[in-house]
């Protein structure tokens, strides 16, 4: 039986100081299997897959390739055994060419001072092959972000692995790029790799992986066939106890409430043209479209965070169209943005004086100087209202969890009592029970009035969460689905152009 | 913009122990430097019968005096994630101006005041290249440390000012005692206290964290970075003009070659008290007790005899081993956390 696993991690436990990341889990990975691993935030994925890696060792267990005993003392060690890892945060050098990095570790090991670029080329051009239609020659940086995933994959094919692990690939994909990403995964799995698989999203794993294991705290939940079970089971296991309903109830009868806000034919000149929709009361409007399509763009014109050149956007009736970000606030129209960590938090600085960023007049007794009481009674009492979980309001938001540190996020927007939230891809990165939670959030939002519009790469949040929602494709609305209207598959169709396309094939 | 104004009027709710400020661990780097300028003090009162006696400690405080208002301002630009390397030229810039305009017939207090306004001048132009070109700061200081410099010795003819015929009243800021403590020290203290004071509290300097530890996020956050950034420049040069206005005072001449190599022991009393070159921390006692630490160990190396050529490296070995003791401490900090918070 062992002779059919190209991995098996036996009774691995690893410890922090007080804190068990793993205690007494096992993972087998057949040869040729794509097998997924999941788990909420802190359920020790990473830690398990840094210990197969070499970049963390056990306190207990042991790990067997190919049957064998090995001993993974270093990143460097593991790349040898032929395991190989994409990360989910992509770590290539973004000033190099394509074939640069991809041969990086190869340089790394000749013993030659001076570099053999026909060599590196070359190199380059196999991995690539059959992965995508990636120039070698360009610049790392030049590239999006699905073309550098494939620039990570090829990199790793490069050292000869057997085994692959993918950690989240395909958050910051579109659907679309995805399914590409997919293919290439099945292509590999044919050639006899074997894969691990970590991600949030239960529709892929459901459509393209062999097993699943489940982690949850740091133990081992259960590993099945993919065959002999259902979504639902699975996120049940994840959290251990019942979600309930994923998203929470839409409201049905917004479809007939007036205009809190409306937005006519904005454009900024470049990436988005002539964009009109109307935001209802007590709505959540979602905002679909390929990355790139120009979603983002028209949330940050709107918000007064890139210059527009035409356009109006009224609120409530009134014009409001903003000339800056600052002045948008001031008329209640704020905007989260989809880089948590880059544009959302501050790391560094603890939670509560995250969470009074927007407004500090609102946490001083006298003009001018912050009160730390008033500050910490702000942030006492957002953070309450969407149950954060955290240490002290003086900690770091740096020590919380993804999702916690969204909510932070989402309480410096909430601090201001805005009338209309933009949210760019609001459960990026964040587990499944806390996704649930911000959804829930938002729906209650929307419930009190609050405008709430939601830009999502994710189709099945977009349709569970979104009472409607519009399409872009380049720069331009183009189509809307609301209510049952709304399918994974019209929206694909609307934002790929993949009607028009195969009615002028025929 | 006061939505919620009025909502937060209840009555104050869970608070947590007072010395957990928001600067946790800023707190701790100021008690261990006092730690170690104090057992720096225990073992060099052995060593020398000169070291505790209040001759020495006069000395000492007012050795970096001046400079320390310079500190103040280097600090708040550390913190929002800029540098000034032209502060020693800027200094002397002021000097020079002042005393110009001193021996033009002005009387000194005028001729201060259009050294401080020149000194923020140069501040002006310093922002304007930052935040309207886009160059960082490095450079452009960089630049304006030669530039500067040039303009002092461009106006003397290369030769010192002498200014021997400042009046008394004017000399008393530099070199005046109160109750037996120099002018110099007071007006020290009572800018420290200002500006430690208005960093923990004030609105502005606030602002000056937030653009420091994540632009992006503070521009998200409806803040101008650019009007943060523009006033910590100009901040930092008037410091620096109003230093150079005191040693004016002090020394009764300006000399055009002063304040050489000065922005270096600036910023490394800045750096050793925490201040971070990434930006988004740093606090005004900590640069001062670095300072004061850098201060104590040059007047043991005098008091010890050791070689004046000695003294710079061993200085700039105090530097580098203060700076990785902080990141080895704070690096061994996160390793400790758990990292499970992964995905």
């Amino acid at each position: 039986m062992s002779e059919s696993l190209a991995l098996e991690a036996r009774n691995i436990s690893k410890a922090f100081g007080p804190i068990q990341a793993l205690n007494d889990v096992s993972l087998s990975l057949r040869k040729g299997e794509i097998h997924a691993l999941v788990g909420e935030n802190g359920a020790g994925k990473s830690t398990l897959m840094n210990i197969i890696d070499g970049i963390l060792r056990p306190d207990k267990g042991e790990i067997l390739i190919n049957g064998s005993k090995a001993d993974i003392s270093s990143p460097e060690k593991a790349q040898r055994l032929g395991i190989g890892f994409v990360h989910q945060e992509i770590a290539l050098c973004p000033d190099i060419s394509v074939a640069e990095n991809i041969s990086m570790a190869a340089t790394n090991r000749r013993r030659a001072s001076l570099m053999n670029y026909a060599d590196t080329r070359q190199r380059a051009a196999t991995a690539l092959a059959g992965l995508g239609d990636v120039d070698p020659e360009s610049k790392v940086g030049d590239l999006s972000i699905s073309e550098q995933q494939i620039v990570e994959i090829a990199k790793a094919l490069t050292l000869d692995c057997s085994i692959l692990i993918f950690d989240e690939p395909t958050a910051a994909l579109t659907e679309h790029e995805a399914a590409k990403l997919f293919q290439i995964v099945r292509r590999l799995r044919a050639q006899g790799i074997s894969i691990i698989y970590i991600s949030h999203r239960m529709a892929e794993i459901f459509a393209h992986c062999d097993r699943i294991t489940v982690l949850r705290d740091g133990r081992h939940v259960c590993t099945q066939d993919i065959a002999g079970t259902d979504p639902e089971d699975i996120v049940r296991r994840m959290v251990g106890r019942q979600l309930g309903d994923l998203y929470p109830p839409k409201n049905k009868a917004s479809a007939a409430a007036g205009e809190l806000l409306a937005v006519e034919r904005l454009g900024d000149g470049q990436r988005f043209f002539d964009v009109s929709f109307a935001l209802r009361k007590g709505e959540i409007l979602g905002i679909a479209g390929l990355i790139g399509a120009g979603r983002t763009e028209i949330a940050l014109g709107l918000t007064g965070l890139r210059p527009l050149v035409t356009g109006t956007v009224r609120l409530e009736g009134r014009d409001v169209t903003p000339a800056s970000y600052p002045q948008s606030i001031a008329e209640g129209i704020v905007y989260l943005s989809e880089d948590r960590k880059g544009a959302g938090v501050f790391i560094d600085l603890p939670i509560a004086v995250n969470i009074s960023a927007l407004a500090l007049e609102q946490v001083s007794r006298r003009p001018g100087l912050v009160s730390r009481a008033r500050e910490h009674e702000q942030a006492e009492k957002l953070s309450g209202a969407l149950s954060l979980k955290r240490g002290s309001l003086d900690d770091a938001v740096a020590t919380l969890s993804g999702g916690n540190q969204q909510k932070v996020a989402l309480a410096k927007m909430l601090s201001v009592g805005p009338k209309v939230i933009v949210l760019d891809e609001p459960t990026r990165g964040v587990d499944v029970g806390a996704k649930a939670e911000i959804h829930r959030i938002l729906r209650d939002l929307a419930d009190r009035g609050t405008g709430i519009i939601v830009i999502s790469s994710e189709l099945p949040e977009l349709i569970g969460l979104c009472d409607r929602a519009i399409v872009i494709r380049e720069g331009r609305i183009a189509g809307e689905a609301a209510g049952d209207d709304m399918s994974e598959e019209k929206i694909i169709r609307l934002a790929s152009d993949v009607g028009r396309k195969e009615a002028r094939g025929t | 913009m006061s939505i919620m104004e009025e909502t937060s009027g209840s009555a104050p709710s869970i608070r947590r122990g007072r010395g957990a400020g928001w600067r946790g661990l800023g707190n701790m780097r100021e008690f261990g430097l006092v730690l170690i300028i104090l057992a720096l003090c225990v073992v060099m009162s052995f060593a020398s019968p000169y070291f505790l006696t209040w001759t020495n400690f006069r000395a000492m405080l007012l050795s970096f005096s001046i400079e320390g208002i310079v500190v103040v301002g280097m600090t708040v630009l550390l913190i929002v994630g800029a540098i000034d390397l032209s502060v020693g030229s800027v200094v002397c810039f002021s000097m020079v101006v002042g005393g110009f305009f001193f021996l033009a017939g002005l009387d000194p207090w005028s001729a201060s005041l259009l050294a401080v306004a020149a000194s923020a001048m140069i501040g002006v132009m310093m922002a304007l290249c930052v935040t309207r070109i886009g160059l960082h700061s490095f450079i452009v200081s960089l630049a304006f440390m030669v530039i500067v410099r040039g303009l002092c010795l461009a106006i003397t003819g290369g030769t010192p000012l002498s200014l021997f015929s400042l009046p008394a009243s004017f000399k008393f800021i530099g070199q005046g005692n109160i109750y037996g403590i120099p002018v110099v020290i007071i007006i020290f203290a009572v800018v420290v206290a200002i500006f430690d004071f208005l960093l923990r509290k004030a609105t502005v300097f606030r602002k000056v964290f937030y653009t420091g530890s994540n632009e992006k996020a503070a521009e998200y956050s409806g803040i101008r970075t650019n009007r943060v950034k523009f006033f910590c420049i100009v901040l930092c040069s008037t410091l620096a003009g109003v230093a150079g206005v005191i040693y004016m005072a002090r020394f009764g001449a300006a000399t055009p070659t002063f304040g050489l190599g000065m922005e270096l022991n600036i910023i490394a009393a800045a750096v050793i008290g925490g201040a971070s070159l990434k930006g988004g921390s740093g606090s005004i006692l900590g640069a001062i007790l670095g300072m004061a630490l850098l201060s104590v160990v040059s007047s043991s190396l005098i008091l010890l005899d050791v070689s004046p050529y000695w003294q710079d490296t061993i200085r700039g070995l105090i530097l580098l081993a203060a700076v990785s003791f902080d990141h080895i401490l704070h690096n061994r900090k996160k390793a400790g956390a758990p990292r499970s918070a992964g995905h």
